[in-house]
């Protein structure tokens, strides 16, 4: 990938749902993220935050306008080609974690990788770094039941971050945390950046989107203002 | 574009692991779930083999007696009257060649009871017969008491019991000067024999010797059914000639069967009754689908998260719908395969009280287990196909 492509671009994407009458979700947004940036997408709910993000992790398609994720147009490609867009170069971070509770860490982690034609071994070796690298290597045969929330959030961004994704889709990580686990969370956040991970964080969160160098602001569907600090 | 992207196959043990989740996850209720398949393909199971269980032991008991035993009975003449052999009948058939025992019986018009006192109405359906020296060899039983009739007692007042005359008269074991009243007289019993299968006409008979009953009950001496034991691979061959040496003169008149052959029938006409109870299996089967059907789209609701999560992480949606389809399957599956040991230990275990070889037919197993897959596959497409429809944000919604 050469440094010109943006890893992730919207141009005019607006977002309508329904027919009678057409609710307008998204209306007109573009931006652009290049890789190594870490960027908050910050915006009251309902401002079409969740929309941007399936827009963005091309779970959804736009009503028009374009969504390119590293240099490849989401309305070029079919289903099954998106599919394997999210398999190799998108990680998603859920506010509600969605581990497997039955499977150990390990296995939690290296599922992030099964449907990215990577063998078994492989995948095990790649979570195995991926758990070492969000500092649970020490516990990777445990059950997501015996973590705490923040734990459990570690052991979720790993799975997002194993296979190296070109983009890292972050939805309130810290939503269902406290503030002193949130903030390690975040700090965490900063260090995989730092080491070359590109993330977008969703949140509706100031202080969160406060430690972020590009802070995009949403509001009613419209992107009111994009800072970089 | 730097690489192709074609979504990958998954190997048939990440499917595998994939599509038991919901199985390893919710055990009882899994297993609640494939019981209903589970009776189903037992009943199959067992009713085919049982049935081809029972028909292998007749087939064997029938092989242990022996095909090669012939009856020539005497028939009707064209006019309608009962025939009569000739009282040459079963010397001549002795002289055909493959021929290597001939028995004979003779009916007699005597009648026999327990004592004196019983009202001679009460037959009991019991008839005397004339009775050769070897016939218990010849017909394939033994004596289950006593002895059976000799050269000396077969001139003498003396009778051995068929085995269901012996019960009929309430006659368990022999005792010495134990006696019935036969043809207006007491009659010494000497034996009691076991049933015979190939001439269940001589269980309820009972047998007294040629000499004894031509001097005491008035017997004419004409064979009625001659027994005819001929070397084995010749039989058709006697059996056709049969008739005409019994009685030369009207060789229409005589009756020529082979008991064997009717058993054998029989033993293939068991599995008629089998249709009832393959479709009471069949309907179990199907109330299983139906359950099968059932916990799987609860199970697509409840992990609307889990379908939204591999998508997320690129599976495309027919690898949701082969996921839930193959769980279905699978499912069924392990239903089919307890229904099967179910079926295949209780066939074993009644086998073995009846003594047959138990007998688990291909077809039976085979199929049951085939009936579970075609059930787990139709009863997992409609909520395969729902999850795979789920769209990827609705899925991953919290409530």
């Amino acid at each position: 990938m050469t440094a010109e492509v943006p890893v992730l671009e919207l141009e005019r994407v607006t977002k309508t749902y329904g027919s009678d009458p057409p609710i307008p979700a998204l209306q007109g947004v573009s931006f652009s993220i290049t890789a190594g940036e870490l960027v908050a997408v910050l915006g009251p709910s309902g401002s079409g935050k969740s929309t941007l993000l399936h827009l963005m992790g091309t779970l959804e398609r736009p009503t028009s306008g374009r969504v390119a994720i590293t240099g490849l147009d989401v309305a070029e490609l079919e289903d099954q080609q998106l599919a394997a867009v999210r398999a190799t170069r998108i990680g998603f971070v859920f506010q509600q974690f969605f581990l497997a509770e039955h499977s150990s860490l390990l296995d939690n982690v290296a599922d992030g990788l099964l449907y990215a034609n990577v063998p078994a071994t492989e995948r095990r070796e790649q979570a195995a770094d991926a758990l070492t690298s969000v500092g649970l290597g020490a516990r990777m045969k445990a059950r997501p039941t015996q973590l705490s929330g923040g734990q459990r959030q570690r052991v979720a961004i790993a799975r997002a971050l194993v296979g190296a994704p070109a983009i890292v889709l972050a939805d309130e990580p810290t939503g269902n945390l406290d503030s002193t686990t949130g903030e390690q969370i975040m700090a965490l956040i900063d260090e995989l950046n730092a080491e070359g991970a590109t993330i977008v964080l969703i949140t509706h969160e100031h202080a969160v989107a406060a430690r972020c160098p590009r802070r995009i602001q949403l509001l009613d569907g419209r992107v009111t203002s994009d800072t970089i600090a | 574009m730097q690489t192709d992207l074609q979504p990958p196959r998954l190997s048939l043990v990440d499917l595998g692991r994939v599509a038991s989740v919901g199985l390893r996850t919710r055990r009882v209720r899994a297993a609640l779930s494939a019981l209903g398949i589970a009776i189903g393909v037992a009943a199959i199971v067992a009713v085919l083999g049982l049935s081809a269980s029972s028909q292998a032991g007749l087939l064997a008991e029938i092989d242990k007696l022996g095909t090669n035993l012939l009856t020539v009975t005497n028939g009707q003449s064209p006019l309608g009257q009962p025939a009569e052999l000739p009282l040459a009948a079963p010397r001549m058939i002795r002289r055909v060649g493959p021929v290597t025992q001939v028995q004979y019986t003779g009916s007699t018009s005597a009648n026999a009871y327990r004592s004196p006192l019983i009202p001679s109405i009460d037959t009991n359906g019991l008839s005397v017969q004339a009775a050769s020296l070897g016939l218990p060899h010849a017909v394939g039983t033994r004596l289950a008491h006593g002895s059976y009739l000799n050269a000396a007692t077969a001139r003498q007042p003396v009778a051995v019991l068929g085995a269901q005359a012996a019960g009929l008269l309430g006659i368990d074991r022999i005792y010495p000067g134990e006696r019935i009243w036969l043809g207006g007289m007491w009659f010494y019993l000497v034996g009691i024999l076991k049933p015979a299968v190939l001439a269940p006409e001589i269980d309820d008979s009972v047998l007294v010797g040629f000499p004894a009953a031509k001097h005491y009950l008035g017997f004419d001496g004409h064979a009625t059914t001659v027994y005819v034991r001929s070397v084995t691979g010749q039989t058709a061959a006697v059996q056709s000639v049969l008739g005409a040496t019994a009685d030369p003169e009207a060789p229409g008149d005589v009756d020529v069967s082979q008991p064997s052959a009717a058993l054998t029938a029989r033993a293939d006409a068991q599995g008629a009754l089998n249709s009832l109870f393959l479709g009471l299996g069949a309907i179990s089967l199907l109330v299983g689908a139906v359950g099968v059907a059932n916990i799987m789209l609860i199970g697509v609701l409840e992990r609307r998260n889990e379908i939204g999560l591999r998508r997320s992480l690129g599976a495309t949606k027919g690898q949701i719908r082969t996921q839930f389809l193959t769980e279905a399957i699978l499912l069924a599956l392990l239903g089919g395969a307890a229904g099967i040991a179910a079926g295949a230990i209780s066939t074993v275990v009644y086998a073995s009280t009846k003594h047959w070889t138990a007998i688990i037919p291909v077809t039976a197993w085979a199929g049951g287990l085939a009936a579970a897959i075609l059930i787990g596959a139709i009863a997992g497409l409609l909520p395969a196909i729902r999850a795979a429809r789920l769209s990827p944000t609705e899925a991953l919604r919290t409530v």
